[in-house]
């Protein structure tokens, strides 16, 4: 299967290059297409500042990044990368299917292909139909988020980047939206990246997952996940294995802290 | 503990209640302690000056209201389009920023002889003096409002390739017209003021001028319907303000 991304020697960081916060360095990372990968890692160790470069809204230092093939510059401009951050991010002013909708109204002058309005599928997709004229302010926290990634969505993104979507949500929700999060990327095919804070979230949703130490942000563990699940990343949260699995990264987590 | 808040009938009744207190005892107490009308008219008799001199009120009202919608209007989409260029050029904004604040500090009333002095002494410095005394909240408000739209928010923006002006118009402009109208609210009696203020210095026309005339001529009563007009002007320029606040601020 082709790589989604590639980072050789990857360093990113903030301000100039001559007096720059490292935050990530020498990032060697191959992430297939079409999988799902989480990230975790302690404050501080660049896991959103990853996906940030991936998305193009923030340059490395130095080493290569490929997306998709091409850089990463090129990718966001061809639209192929959607992103859901933590806060919702919805426009207060708009109503929930404006929000969905906003993809089809901003930026399409550098787009070569056409979007489609699909917002009513989407929002029937993540349980929304007969929200749509709704305000965000009307929504609770777990909506917001779904029509959050309804509209990453919009653009059929080759690429998720998802930067702890579920973070502010109680547990009951998060792992409601974890279960249809699974399902919609069975049927997209999307490639996800998703950075969590949460051991739990990140071994029932990744294939695979990467935990990143900080002071700089390096990989210090990668654990495949597909052998102790089943097919379409299925599992339980009380498999004895995903168990020993969360216990594994627990561990690596607090050798990386 | 909180207190229980009040009934909405309750909430709407009490004001007037209580502006209705305050009437009967200008109406009658002041006569009773022995403050003279000629310093304090009772309301009966501002009301009486309406409807004898009623003619000679809208006469004075209509240039003050012509200057201060006019100085409204223009000193606020000037606070308006300068703030668009100042969070658009961030070297603009920090050469010129702190001089705009200097202007600031002068106070109005030192200003408007010089406005005078330029324009003369028709409703020209009139309207620049209500223009100039809207104009800094509304651009301080303003560069703060078209400012506040989160990291995220950009970074959304810049992840859908939007263009500058798609960033203005769907992100920067919607985020800033609450403060926008905040700052409209406050200009809404700023702008009579500024008006009132011209009139005082060099008009023979206008409430400003009513006002100055009327104190001269120990017309109190004269006086105290110029001042209640000048009150209704600002009243009716704020209602106007949220009105428009309500139809275009949804959320």
């Amino acid at each position: 299967m082709a790589n989604a991304i590639e980072t050789s020697r990857l360093d990113v960081g903030y301000g100039s290059r001559q007096a720059a916060v490292e935050v990530l360095s020498g990032l060697d990372l191959t992430v297939e297409a079409g999988s799902f990968l989480s990230i975790l890692g302690p404050s501080g160790c660049g896991k959103s500042t990853l996906l940030r470069v991936v998305a193009d809204l923030l340059d490395p230092l130095g080493g290569k990044i490929s997306v998709l093939g091409d850089t990463p510059h090129a990718v966001r401009s061809r639209r192929d990368v959607g992103f859901v951050f933590q806060d919702s991010t919805l426009l207060p002013w708009r109503t929930v299917r404006e929000n969905v909708r906003l993809p089809l109204g901003v930026g399409q002058g550098s787009l070569t292909r056409k979007i489609e309005d699909r917002s009513d599928e989407l929002l029937e997709l993540m349980g929304l139909a007969g929200f749509g004229e709704r305000l965000p302010h009307q929504l609770s926290g777990g909506q917001r988020q779904r029509v959050a990634i309804a509209r990453a969505l919009l653009g059929q993104p080759k690429l998720l980047l998802m930067d702890e979507p579920f973070g502010a949500l109680d547990e009951i929700t998060r792992d409601r939206l974890n279960d249809e999060l699974l399902n919609l990327w069975r049927r997209t095919g999307t490639t996800i990246l998703f950075v969590t804070h949460s051991i739990a979230e990140a071994a029932y949703l990744g294939e695979r997952v990467i935990v990143l130490a900080a002071n700089p942000g390096r990989l210090v563990k990668d654990l495949d996940m597909r052998p102790i699940k089943q097919d379409g990343n299925r599992c339980s949260r009380e498999d004895p294995a995903i168990v020993a699995a969360m216990a594994e990264l627990r561990t690596a987590l607090e050798r990386a802290s | 503990m909180r207190p229980a808040p009040l009934s909405p009938q309750l909430a709407m009744a009490l004001p007037v209640l209580g502006a209705a207190s305050l009437l009967v005892a200008w109406q009658y107490l002041l006569p009773f302690l022995g403050v003279p009308t000629y310093i304090v008219p009772t309301p009966t008799a501002i009301f009486g000056t309406f409807q004898k001199n009623f003619a000679l009120l809208m006469d004075n009202l209509r240039p003050t209201l012509i200057e201060a919608l006019a100085g409204f209007v223009i000193g606020n989409l000037a606070a308006v389009l300068l703030a668009v260029v100042f969070v658009h050029s961030r070297i603009l904004q920090a050469a010129y920023f702190p001089i705009v604040l200097f202007f600031n500090t002068i106070p109005i009333l030192a200003l408007s002889p010089i406005i005078i002095l330029i324009f003369g002494l028709g409703m020209t410095p009139k309207i620049v003096i209500a223009a100039v005394i809207c104009f800094f909240p509304t651009l301080v408000n303003m560069i703060r409002g078209l400012d506040s739209p989160s990291d995220n928010e950009h970074e959304l923006f810049r992840v859908l390739s939007a263009t500058r002006w798609e960033i203005f118009w769907d992100l920067r402009l919607p985020r800033a017209l609450p403060m926008l109208f905040s700052s409209l609210r406050i200009a809404s009696a700023t702008a009579v003021i500024g008006a009132i203020v011209g009139e005082w210095i060099g008009s023979d026309k206008g409430l400003g001028a009513l006002i100055i005339q009327a104190s001269f001529n120990y017309q109190s009563d004269r006086l105290y319907a110029a001042i209640v007009l000048s009150s209704c002007l600002s009243i009716a320029v704020f209602c106007i303000v949220v009105m428009v606040q309500r139809r275009v601020i949804n959320y």
